[in-house]
């Protein structure tokens, strides 16, 4: 109303404050605050440097289509069992809800992508878990999903990479999910005595039953820089025994400290370090192996 | 009786009268021999209805009691001369997890086990039967042993889970489980696995990839405790109960849900009850399953276990395609 421009009264009779969210965010999408060194930056030059904060290194999270844009060449990556989703087997209340919920969210159809593409020219295949989604928590779909991608990577004798991101297996599928750790695991094995080439890409979180499957069963064990990986959850141990646990406790760092890791690597350098791996998985030189 | 669980109950107390009244005859001058027939048919109903109706926490109790047969009970019941070894020759021996060779109705086999105590001193020495990595990777040792030797493999499953602690993630036990279900996946022999108490997600596996996977009618297999999954879901642990019903631990569930092949009977009231008639009853089940995959080749074998828990879960497809591109 045109009266409503004009009034005298526009001094605010109180003072508002901030509330606590307001605070920590930034408006969304323009900036963002690193959580770990609280210092703010474009989130344009952020996601151009992989998410990676230019301060303090904290490696912030990445979802599916963000690893696989970063990951892969350009254009090279063609998606597989990608309207595969979720039963409700055990008739969980809300199950069906909260699945729908993620989708509607995230985009995405399960805590799994996976598919083909390349690296550097060098063709794999590849599956990316995805932490925004159930917590990227494993169910039968993702274990079908990962399954299927291992015999792609068998079928097309291609190597094959994971990055895993999970809370662990999803407790509203009981023991089928479960049971998933033996099945990714039994496929792992076989394409592993055809030959294949498994490399394992630890990203945070990666926890519970899919550290204690797949993720842990690369020729390849690697992480990134900061990410937490375990079998058991920090407040189970320190309840357990008792004692405060090293602040570093399950960090990648930790793990390659006590020789469960091949290397920790950043994810800038990523790319690079992994074409590297699969070209020296590539005969080469002139030389000639002795047939039998 | 020691160990009485609470759903039983009725059942104990009416058993106790009936003794009473048998010890009161004995020293008075009354005959009560009709009082006591009618009470003891109505124990016979009592117990089925009670035994016959067991709710899944009744039967977490069950697998939990205290008395429950363990592996090296099974073990000096069902087998000959068995030998245990010890070590994982890396790191050290650890006793929540116990195996060896031994000869099963003539034929030499493996056998591996989770081990609890049997009172608290043993319970200490063996971690409550919750194995740290070198448990598992006895077990490995034990099972490429077996398959170079050719001898059928029996695990018997029985723990809360993998040992949640500084150095069991330190020596890291998320590999030695998945280094387990990995190499368990290409035995040329018949692996053949026996959830005898509780099947505690990870742990329980790590010894379950087997070409047959058996359950006794009162155990329980699950991705989580009953506790666990009801704090998580629930934030409260209290919820246990609820947790059990809903999470589908039991026999007659994972029959259902595809994982199980066959579920062993249990003495009435639970295996505690006769160790013996329960160790003949899985002595059955073992020598038919033992029957079955021996007609199988090694490469039948390897390919048995593969379409086994490829055949696990449930999943649908959406008409249209949605991917991330």
């Amino acid at each position: 109303m045109l009266k409503d421009i004009f009034t005298k009264t526009k001094k605010k009779k109180y003072a508002t404050i901030p509330s606590e969210t307001a605070k920590q965010d930034v408006p969304e999408g323009i900036m963002t605050k690193c959580p770990n060194c609280k210092k703010i930056m474009y989130t344009k030059e952020l996601v151009k440097n992989l998410k990676v904060c230019f301060h303090c290194q904290y490696h912030h999270t990445m979802n599916s289509k963000e690893r696989l844009e970063s990951f892969l060449d350009a254009s090279s990556f063609e998606e597989i069992n990608a309207n595969m989703i979720s039963e409700n087997p055990l008739n969980f209340p809300d199950y069906i809800e909260k699945l729908e919920k993620d989708r509607e969210k995230t985009k995405i159809n399960e805590a799994v992508v996976t598919g083909t593409g390349t690296v550097n020219g060098q063709k794999i295949a590849v599956a990316v878990m995805d932490s925004t989604f159930r917590m990227g928590s494993m169910g039968s779909v993702v274990g079908e999903k990962i399954t299927r991608a291992i015999e792609k990577a068998d079928e097309l004798g291609v190597p094959f990479i994971i990055f895993t991101a999970s809370g662990g297996a999803r407790m509203q599928e009981g023991v089928l999910s479960l049971m998933q750790m033996a099945k990714t695991s039994v496929a792992l094995k076989r394409f592993s005595d055809n030959g294949g080439l498994i490399i394992s890409i630890m990203t945070h979180p990666t926890t519970g039953g899919v550290s204690a499957s797949f993720a842990s069963l690369g020729d390849y064990n690697l992480a990134e820089p900061g990410a937490l990986i375990g079998f058991a959850g920090r407040r189970i141990i320190e309840q357990t025994i008792r004692e405060e646990l090293p602040e570093d406790f399950q960090t990648a760092e930790f793990l390659l400290k006590h020789g469960q890791l091949d290397a920790v690597i950043p994810r800038t350098e990523l790319k690079d370090k992994i074409s590297a791996i699969l070209s020296i998985h590539q005969p080469g030189g002139d030389f000639q192996w002795q047939e039998n | 009786m020691a160990g009485e669980l609470e759903f039983e109950r009725p059942v104990m107390e009416l058993k106790k009268k009936i003794a009473e009244l048998k010890e009161f005859t004995k020293t008075a001058d009354v005959d009560l021999s009709s009082e006591i027939e009618k009470l003891e048919a109505r124990l016979e109903k009592l117990e089925t209805d009670i035994y016959e109706n067991m709710k899944p926490w009744d039967r977490v109790q069950i697998a939990r009691h205290p008395a429950r047969p363990t592996t090296q009970d099974y073990i000096s019941y069902l087998f000959e001369d068995f030998f245990e070894c010890h070590g994982d020759r890396a790191f050290g021996d650890d006793e929540a997890i116990v195996g060896g060779i031994a000869k099963f109705r003539g034929l030499p086999v493996t056998v591996i086990g989770h081990q609890r105590g049997k009172d608290t001193k043993e319970n200490i020495r063996r971690n409550f039967g919750m194995p740290h990595p070198e448990g598992y990777r006895k077990a490995l040792r034990l099972m490429k042993q077996a398959d170079k030797f050719r001898r059928p493999i029996i695990c018997f499953i029985d723990t809360k889970g993998a040992y949640p602690g500084k150095a069991a993630e330190e020596r890291g036990q998320s590999e030695a489980i998945a280094k387990n279900l990995f190499e368990m996946a290409s035995l040329r022999v018949p692996v053949i696995c026996i959830v005898i108490g509780e099947g505690g997600s990870g742990g329980a596996l790590a010894l379950g990839v087997g070409n047959h996977i058996h359950m006794l009618e009162n155990s329980t297999y699950s991705v989580i405790s009953p506790e666990g999954a009801a704090a998580i879901l629930w934030k409260d642990a209290t919820q246990a109960k609820k947790a059990a019903e809903s999470m589908r631990i039991t026999a007659p569930d994972l029959k259902e849900l595809g994982v199980v092949d066959e579920i062993i009977e249990e003495v009435k009231g639970g295996a505690h009850k006769d160790v013996k008639v329960q160790a003949a009853e899985i002595g059955e089940v073992l020598y038919q399953s033992l029957k079955d995959l021996m007609n199988l080749s090694e490469d039948q074998l390897i390919d048995h276990r593969y379409n086994k828990f490829k055949s696990i879960g449930e999943y649908s497809f959406l008409k249209e395609f949605i991917g991330v591109k």
